[in-house]
């Protein structure tokens, strides 16, 4: 049975309108759930007497990558490297300064395209805080239902498909669903608002540092749950996270971010074993080691990440990097390979970085 | 025959900490005891809840008076901590025994600038000349390698970037030589590339300096990075001490062995992790006997009771039923690493 057709199944008897997401699936299989390009956006910085921009926080400059039907894309990076900023501007929560957003074949809010709340049906997101994503005066049953409510279905209807969810995310309707958020623990608060991001039959859902808060032993809980969730249901995952262990274990493909750019993305198995770029090099080198006895002697690169409000010229990296010649910080690398939405352009391994365009005029630069 | 050992530079017995309202008298920290030797680091690892924050801030008698109870021993370089008054206390904190927290932006005062704030402390504790209070801090800086250090001292925090702002506390920590720094989940706020650098640089200076280090950290590749030994916490008590290579490669209580497995780092992808199931008990309601009890795999009969500290080893103990006695006659069935080995109170 195809991963629609049992996600049709799992949710035949939840009397909600509209149809089910297998029928929304428009493109076929080979067509990306979503495609942003040159996605754009700048916080402004007030300050002085007026209350003037004073400066411009580039917090995503120019993101572009797809993300397919039934993968989990991973997406890792430091803090401030616009890794949450990219979620809420897939979601619409943030408008976006420029860029183009395609969800199944469909421009996002254009005209002739999709408009942007009928995308925010297929596209629901999990939140680093459980405590704060959820209603603390509603019983959880109550919180997981609003939303198919909120959409017209009918009260009761959506209630029994809550109690429903909630059995599916591991928690007994009976004895939790009539409960308060205070009155659970962090791995069952985000176990609700896994149901709530579920209720409306979302094809895809954005897990923003979604086990971040969660203690060890629970996490690894709510990671089995996520992909069985997304086995049985033929979902698609964005799991955004600073842990690079976990994103290598729930990713199809990895998205790595640096200071507003995407800087290397491919399918997580080569991008762990052969980074390309010393981003993501000095990224995975410094996960510590887990073995006292091959303790790190030197850290792999110094220095902090440079402020987003005035990120570095040329390549943004090139204030950190072993690797920075002038070229690095006279001219930014584009993405080698970059050319077509073919199969073949997403699922390949590509990087941004000099070193990998042998016309870049970098000494050390080989053909990727 | 003997041998007259140097006394261990922290020696903490029985210590337990309730935190008493109105409407409840929750014990957060249960009989838990350890030692340490001088140039020691220890790890104390555990999850929110297990009370590891609570056993450090009563090493320094930093809990609020009115709320908590703590009863129990805590003898620092020889002294008792409990027992101090605020001018020892004072005198202590900063000078013997230092701390740096999660989040070095709520430690500083934001309104001064960073060197002012270090010289404060030198010339506190010294009683030295503002002029060579301020050297301190710059030496301090350079210790703790923050480039161009002497423009550093005049920033403000927000000024710093979050690396150079925890080596700043760090350097504000070392001001006074002490012989015990404690680390609350140091490097958890900061970014993967920085967080190495902190955790080596921390090592760096506990070598250089010869100083105890205890940190407390949730995460098992901080502790695999720093310490020496391992205290694993859960519920409030230690469930589980060693030296770390031993507490990572064979773990004894069934917790520790969970955690370890449960830590995503290589386990291959495509296949569920091996998870430990619930979630940690509420410490209002402690179930009774094993405090892991309603979670474990390998639950008896027996783990009704609470189980004792057994001692398989110098400076390893479990608190587990399946966990095996040292053999008689081996000499090491309470040792000054392994905590009381009576049965903690239920």
């Amino acid at each position: 049975m195809p991963p629609r057709a049992i996600a049709a199944a799992a949710f035949r008897d939840l009397a909600l309108d509209p149809a089910p997401a297998a029928l929304l699936d428009r493109g076929g299989p080979a067509q990306p759930l979503l495609t942003v390009h040159g996605l754009r956006k700048h916080f402004p910085v007030r300050g002085g007497l007026f209350g003037r921009t004073t400066a411009r926080v580039r917090a995503v400059d120019g993101v572009s990558f797809a993300v397919r039907k039934g993968e989990t894309l991973g997406i890792v990076g430091e803090s401030g490297c616009g890794k949450s900023t990219v979620a809420r501007l897939m979601m619409r929560l943030l408008r976006p300064d420029a860029g183009e957003q395609i969800f199944d074949g469909e421009a996002v809010g254009e005209a002739g395209g999709i408009a942007v709340d009928a995308m925010r049906r297929q596209v629901q997101m999990v939140f680093q805080d459980s405590a704060s994503s959820l209603n603390p005066r509603m019983p959880v049953q109550n919180t997981v239902a609003f939303g198919p409510v909120a959409f017209g279905a009918r009260r009761d209807a959506a209630l029994a498909a809550a109690r429903d969810l909630l059995a599916r995310v591991g928690l007994d309707p009976v004895l939790f669903g009539g409960r308060y958020p205070h009155e659970l623990s962090g791995g069952q608060k985000q176990r609700v608002n896994i149901a709530r991001a579920l209720a409306l039959r979302p094809r895809m859902v954005i897990l923003d540092e979604a086990v971040s808060a969660l203690d060890k032993s629970v996490e690894a809980q709510v990671l089995n749950l996520l992909q069985a969730l997304k086995r049985d249901l033929g979902l698609t995952y964005v799991f955004i996270s600073h842990d690079l262990g976990v994103v290598r274990w729930i990713s199809d493909r990895v998205m790595v971010m640096y200071l507003g750019q995407v800087v290397e993305i491919g399918p997580a198995e080569a991008l762990y074993a052969a980074p390309k770029h010393p981003y993501t090099r000095a990224l995975l080198a410094s996960r510590p080691s887990l073995d006292p006895d091959r303790r790190r002697e030197e850290a792999p690169i110094g220095g902090d990440p440079p402020n987003p409000i005035d990120p570095p010229a040329g390549c943004r990296f090139h204030t950190r990097c072993p690797h920075a010649e002038p070229v690095c910080s006279a001219r930014a690398p584009a993405m080698a390979g970059c050319d077509g939405p073919g199969e073949a352009e997403l699922l390949a391994h590509r990087a941004a970085c000099h070193l990998h365009d042998p016309s870049s005029g970098h000494s050390a630069a080989v053909a990727a | 025959m003997s041998i007259e050992l140097p006394p261990p530079l922290v020696e903490v017995e029985d210590l337990s900490v309730n935190f008493v309202t109105r409407d409840s008298d929750v014990r957060a920290v249960d009989g838990v005891s350890f030692a340490m030797a001088a140039g020691e680091v220890l790890c104390v690892l555990g999850e929110s809840g297990s009370g590891k924050s609570v056993t450090l801030r009563a090493l320094m008698s930093l809990l609020p008076p009115r709320r908590s109870v703590v009863r129990g021993r805590v003898r620092i370089a020889g002294q008792d901590v409990l027992a101090m008054g605020e001018g020892a206390l004072r005198r202590m904190r900063g000078g013997t025994v230092a701390m740096i927290f999660q989040e070095p932006m709520t430690a500083f005062d934001p309104v001064a600038r960073v060197g002012d704030q270090i010289a404060e402390v030198v010339a506190l504790h010294r009683g030295v000349t503002r002029r060579s209070a301020r050297q301190r801090a710059l030496d301090l800086f350079d210790l703790v390698r923050i480039p161009s250090a002497a423009r550093r001292l005049d920033a403000y925090p927000h000024e710093l970037s979050g690396g150079l702002r925890q080596r700043a506390m760090i350097a504000l920590a070392l001001s006074c030589d002490p012989k015990l720094l404690l680390a609350d989940e140091p490097t958890t706020a900061l970014d993967a590339t920085v967080q190495i650098q902190v955790l080596i640089l921390l090592r760096r200076l506990q070598r250089e300096l010869g100083m105890s280090v205890i940190v407390v950290t949730h995460d098992l590749g901080v502790a695999a990075e720093v310490a020496d030994r391992i205290a694993v916490m859960y519920a409030g008590r230690i469930v589980e001490t060693g030296p770390v290579r031993d507490v990572l490669r064979e773990p004894l209580h069934p917790y520790t062995a969970g955690l370890l497995a449960s830590t995503v780092h290589d386990q291959p992808r495509g296949r569920d992790l091996s998870a430990i199931p619930g979630s940690p008990p509420d410490m209002r309601r402690l179930p009774p006997g094993c405090s892991f009890g309603p979670r474990c795999a390998r639950r008896v009969g027996a783990c009704e009771v609470a189980p004792p500290a057994v001692h398989t080893a110098p400076g390893r103990m479990a608190r587990c039923v399946h966990v095996p006695p040292a053999p008689p006659g081996s000499g090491h069935a309470s040792d000054r690493f392994g905590g009381a080995s009576r049965p903690a109170t239920a």
